[in-house]
């Protein structure tokens, strides 16, 4: 097995040029991605249901919790969304319990691009980053300069992460290459002025892709083409972020490092409620990828409400008694 | 003008869509019910058993795999061979089982009429005899019934082609392919059908025939470690239940004897009793 | 913390109150053996003693064939409506009692608790529910207009899955109008003695329902009495052959439940990630106490070094330990002889030549354990690829074509099951005809419901059990 580098770091940018003969035509590209191993839908949800069965008990419920909440990107994509409220998520962000300094911070506030500014001014000083939404999203239906300059936007204003949208009208369509250039124009147009760039996810939007198979096909695309993350959806449809999808997200990041050695993180979105499901989600990720993939780093969830469950549950905990919606904020 | 010399057949086993004499070279005297010879009908050793079984197991594969439609086919053209041959048949029942000339007619062409029910067996049994199961999941479940594989019959003694053809014609139809221990006493029948097998299109080995001691054949029958069943039809209480006992050693499915009217409606005891039922499931997802 | 360690999770015992010894269940009472002998039945994972439990001798199941007799009159002339409503209420306090059951079973059998609380109880209840519905509709069946009990049922039943194959043998033959007497395995008394006081508390007539526990000459007295008309048998095919011969030239009708060697066969376009799952579900499902485990794995050569790369990787993560444990996948090996059996057919692997894999795992210092272990490099004509080991043990063989995998998944004289893993469906279907098995499982492996036959080819034994099918065994048909 090939050593293991970041995705987004340079070495990442080689090991995916050793892959270019799959991605050099559209032909080539479909080769590849309908080579990929069947998902049998059925297995799949069973093997996800039966991870949720696992009993995260006591001090693991406790580990577990503050895990999830440092891997929590504190998501407003309103369109009501003012600078008022965006401040008021990144305060919460940073300091999610005021009653309780030892509750984590999130791992990054995610808002549209015309409130990266707003954001990253009440973030300074955190360690928390500033995701930003772009290329048209949540439908991704704009020209592909339209979805550049989205971008570019986004990065200039000091967004730390993108999370663009695939053109799954492109994807269905089987208009592979179409789709790979289009995420690679994006991952280019995240460098900075420095050369630094910002951090990529690349949203499928799970529920319109409809089949697994397609999901493990987006996941591989979007990682050749330079992904640093895989994200499942924009939380704009009804069919957001479900386990069985999320564990086809896991096998793909696990496949493609054993492949290539490039890491590559995952980012669940969407419907994510409770810490019930949000355990559940890092027992996929401890058994399916191990503790490699279990931080902030590889590992996010694409959330709002459940923060505040988890600050009732992880109360629940240390005091033994439960909590109640009025002794967390609501912001 | 003297009356013609008639021209005295010899009879042979059947194994494998050939006619063997028995490995053993021996015979043993036919008799009528009277006691007046007939012919010398070979007498199977437990190698020819060996060899029947043989033939039958490489006849399986192909006879198994045949379409149901195909088997009904072969079947029913077997049926119309044998109506050709009603007068023969009906004469060798005749002095195998002392009947009179008219009974021994109603028995073929009951025996007739009844290898024609069979045959339409052939494609229809699965249809009663399987089964869509609804199971609670998202699993297409089917359950089907296949051939045992290869059964030893040990033909009714009292019935020497009606009895015969009651148990042969619901092993094959359904694919399985067999060896038949004809009725001791009375083998003729059985030796007779042979040559109407061979001159139909049914794949040699799908039924073989031998003729002989009904314990000496049907011992190392029951033993066979590839024999898949036995019907002991023609076993007395005694031989039975030691063949039985050795049937245990490869649990062969086993058909017990137990009094029939062979002239009543059979129903589908004996179609089932040599079928297997295979149970597929498969996930139901996109 | 460093990485993320699932602290304990333990079922409560408390919810099951074991005595300290139990009786024989005959005609509605418990009652002492005749010559008041006991043995002890352990919980497996800590060799605890659960219970002493009465070693029924040849009169005391006389004495329940007796009550079974004396109760099949009235019990088979009921209305087949009424007999349903029976097997209605037991399916529902099964339900109602169904944590309780599942810890006493993995208490008794040593399974995981994730196990019996979501596969075999579940499965123990759908059965009975399944058969109440058949009581009053037999005449719709296909085994003609009236078709009739056969009398009494004498069922000896193995320890993999007590309550299950219980469940498996009562509840067709209550539907059907029969009255049994059940003997469950010696290891694992414990449910059907829990069964008998549910069938108290639903009211059940006396002596329809008899449990007499025992070992094995228990059950050879059983199967031998000239009173019964039936003999169901789940266990292994040497006693299976030993019971037909019992039996030969007797009028008693047999159904044979017996021994495996499944072939789970894996094509290289198979969906790689379930059909790991379905390999690791097919062999350590149970600590592969199962007659339909997939011991046998055939791979294609072309992928078989991805497949078993991600095959061990997935065996890094089963949780062997305490069967209590909520999250545990393995738990302990039934018997200390079960354990001798398979360390036997282990050991024997090794000195074959095949090699030996396990993962990295701690194991229990009291109790019978065996990490989960996969044998590569294996031929058929290694012990470990012909003998049922009926433990976690996983043979590994590889095929180059399709007539290739079927020609060796049939080398067997077993045929109870086997699985099929690729995408392509008329392959599946090819495959699924060739192969000679009672169960073929494509793209899943495993799976068990009351409405779905099951049951062998070949030396695996005769009849079915469930469906539509798993009433013929207790008709005159």
């Amino acid at each position: 097995m090939p050593t293991t580098v970041p995705a987004y770091g340079k070495e990442a940018a080689e090991r995916l040029a050793s892959m270019a003969d799959v991605t050099a035509t559209d032909s080539a590209l479909r080769r590849f991605l309908h080579g990929l191993p069947g998902v049998d839908a059925v297995g799949l949800q069973a093997r996800a249901a039966t991870l949720g069965t696992r009993s995260i008990k006591t001090t693991a419920k406790a580990y577990a919790i503050d895990l999830a909440i440092s891997m929590i990107d504190l998501t407003t994509l309103e369109g009501a969304d003012t600078p008022g409220k965006v401040r008021a998520l990144c305060a919460k962000g940073i300091n999610p319990d005021p009653t309780d300094r030892t509750v984590p911070e999130v791992a990054a506030i995610c808002v549209y691009g015309d409130m990266v500014a707003t954001a990253k001014e009440a973030l300074r000083g955190s360690g928390l980053q500033v995701a930003a939404v772009a290329t048209a999203f949540p439908s991704g239906r704009a020209a592909l300069p339209v979805k550049l300059a989205d971008t570019r936007d986004a990065v200039a204003a000091g967004a730390d992460e993108i999370d663009m949208v695939i053109d799954r009208g492109a994807f269905l369509s089987g208009r592979y290459l179409e789709v790979f250039e289009e995420i690679r124009h994006v991952k280019e147009a995240c460098v900075r002025p420095d050369g630094s760039a910002a951090h990529l996810k690349v949203i499928f939007e799970t529920g319109e892709l409809q089949t697994y198979d397609n999901v493990r096909r987006a996941s591989w695309l979007a990682m050749l083409a330079g992904a640093d993350f895989i994200k499942t959806s924009t939380g704009k449809v009804s069919v957001n972020a479900t386990p069985p999808v999320t564990l086809v997200l896991l096998e793909a990041v696990r496949d493609f490092r054993a492949a290539t050695g490039v890491q590559v993180g995952v980012k669940p979105a969407g419907g994510i409620r409770t810490s019930k499901d949000a355990i559940k989600y890092l027992v996929m990720v401890n058994e399916t990828l191990g503790e490699e993939w279990l931080t902030a780093d590889w590992f996010r969830f694409g959330a709002s409400s459940l923060l505040n469950d988890l600050l009732m549950q992880r109360q629940k905990l240390s005091t033994g008694r439960y909590s109640g919606p009025d002794y967390v904020t609501v912001d | 003008m003297s009356e013609r010399l008639s021209i005295l057949k010899t009879y042979k086993l059947y194994v494998g869509g050939k006619f063997p004499r028995s490995e053993s070279g021996r015979v043993y005297e036919v008799t009528d019910s009277k006691g007046n010879w007939l012919a010398n009908a070979p007498l199977a050793s437990r190698k020819d058993a060996r060899d029947a079984v043989t033939a039958a197991r490489k006849a399986f594969g192909g006879w198994s795999g045949a379409t149901a439609y195909n088997r009904g086919q072969i079947l029913y053209r077997i049926a119309e061979m044998l109506e050709g041959r009603r007068d023969q048949f009906a004469a060798e029942v005749a002095s195998a089982e002392g009947l009179s000339a008219s009974k021994a007619v109603a028995l073929v062409n009951t025996a007739i009429d009844r290898w024609v029910w069979y045959a339409g067996w052939s494609d229809k049994i699965a249809q009663i005899a399987g089964s869509a199961n609804p199971v609670a999941g998202p699993y297409f479940n089917l359950s089907t019934p296949e051939p045992t594989g290869v059964v030893a019959l040990i033909a009714p003694q009292d019935s020497s082609f009606l009895g015969l053809i009651s148990v042969l014609a619901p092993a094959i139809v359904t694919g399985n392919t067999t060896v038949v221990v004809a009725a001791e006493r009375a083998p003729l029948p059985a030796l007779s059908l042979a040559e109407v097998l061979a001159t139909s299109d049914l794949p040699g080995g799908v039924v073989n025939i031998l003729s002989g001691r009904t314990p000496e054949l049907a011992t190392p029958l029951a033993a066979h470690q590839d024999v898949n069943a036995i019907d002991l039809a023609g076993a007395d209480p005694a031989l039975a239940t030691d063949l039985e006992t050795a049937a245990a050693d490869n649990l062969k499915r086993v058909v017990r004897p137990h009094p029939v009217d062979w002239r009543t409606d059979p129903g589908t005891d004996r179609l089932l009793s040599f079928l297997e039922t295979k149970t597929v499931w498969h996930p139901m997802g996109v | 913390m460093p990485v993320f360690e699932y602290a304990p999770a333990p079922e409560s015992r408390a919810v099951v109150d074991i005595a300290p010894s139990y009786g024989l269940f005959i005609d509605g009472e418990f009652r002492e053996a005749g010559d008041g002998k006991f043995f002890k039945t352990l919980s497996p994972s800590s060799e605890e003693v659960l219970s002493e439990v009465a070693q029924a001798n040849a009169e005391d199941v006389d004495r329940a064939v007796k009550a079974a007799r004396k109760a099949f009159e009235s019990w088979s002339a009921l209305p087949g409506a009424e007999r349903a409503k029976y097997l209605f209420r037991i399916a529902r306090i099964i339900q109602e009692r169904s944590r309780e059951l599942a810890v006493l079973e993995s208490l008794d059998n040593g399974k995981p608790i994730r196990e019996s609380r979501d596969a075999d109880l579940p499965l123990v209840a759908a059965h009975f529910f399944y058969y109440a519905g058949w009581a009053d509709k037999l005449a719709y069946a296909g085994y003609g207009a009236d078709p009739k009990p056969l009398g009494v049922a004498g069922q000896v039943i193995p320890w993999n899955f007590p309550l299950l194959m219980l469940a498996w043998k009562i509840a067709p033959a209550l539907a059907t109008g029969n009255t049994v007497v059940l003997k469950p395995a010696e290891t694992t008394p414990l449910s059907a003695l829990f069964f008998a006081d549910i069938c108290r508390r639903a009211g059940l007539p006396k002596g329809v329902v008899n449990i007499v526990t025992g070992d094995g000459s228990t059950g050879a007295e059983l199967v031998a009495h000239p009173g019964i008309d039936k003999v169901a048998f789940t266990g292994s095919t040497e006693v299976g052959k030993a019971i037909a011969r019992t039996v030969a030239g007797t009028k008693k009708k047999v159904t044979l439940e017996l021994g495996g060697k499944a072939a789970n066969i894996v094509f290289d376009d198979a969906p790689i990630d379930q059909a790991v799952e379905g390999i690791i579900s097919g062999i350590f499902f149970n600590q592969g106490h199962v007659c339909c485990a997939g011991s046998r794995l055939l791979v294609q050569e072309s992928v078989q070094d991805e497949l078993l790369d991600a095959l061990k990787r997935r065996m890094r993560t089963l949780r062997v330990g305490d069967p209590l444990d909520k999250n545990t996948d393995i738990g302990a090996i039934n018997s200390a002889e079960q354990l001798a059996r398979i360390r036997e057919l282990a050991d024997a692997g090794e000195a074959e030549g095949a090699e030996r894999w396990a993962p990295e795992c701690e194991l229990p210092s009291s109790g019978y354990w065996f990490a989960p272990t996969l044998f590569t490099g294996v031929t058929q004509a290694h012990r470990i690829a012909r003998e049922e080991i009926f433990g976690p043990v996983l043979s590994v063989l590889t095929f180059r074509t399709p007539d290739e995998a079927v020609a060796k998944a049939n080398n067997t004289p077993y045929g109870l099951s086997a699985g099929i893993w690729t995408e392509k469906g008329s392959r599946i279907l090819s495959m699924a005809s060739k192969l000679r098995a009672g169960v073929i499982w494509s793209n899943t492996f495993n799976k068990f419901d009351p409405a779905s036959p099951f049951g062998g080819y070949k030396e695996s034994g005769y009849g079915r059990e469930g469906g539509r099918h798993g009433l013929e065994a207790y008709l005159n048909v």
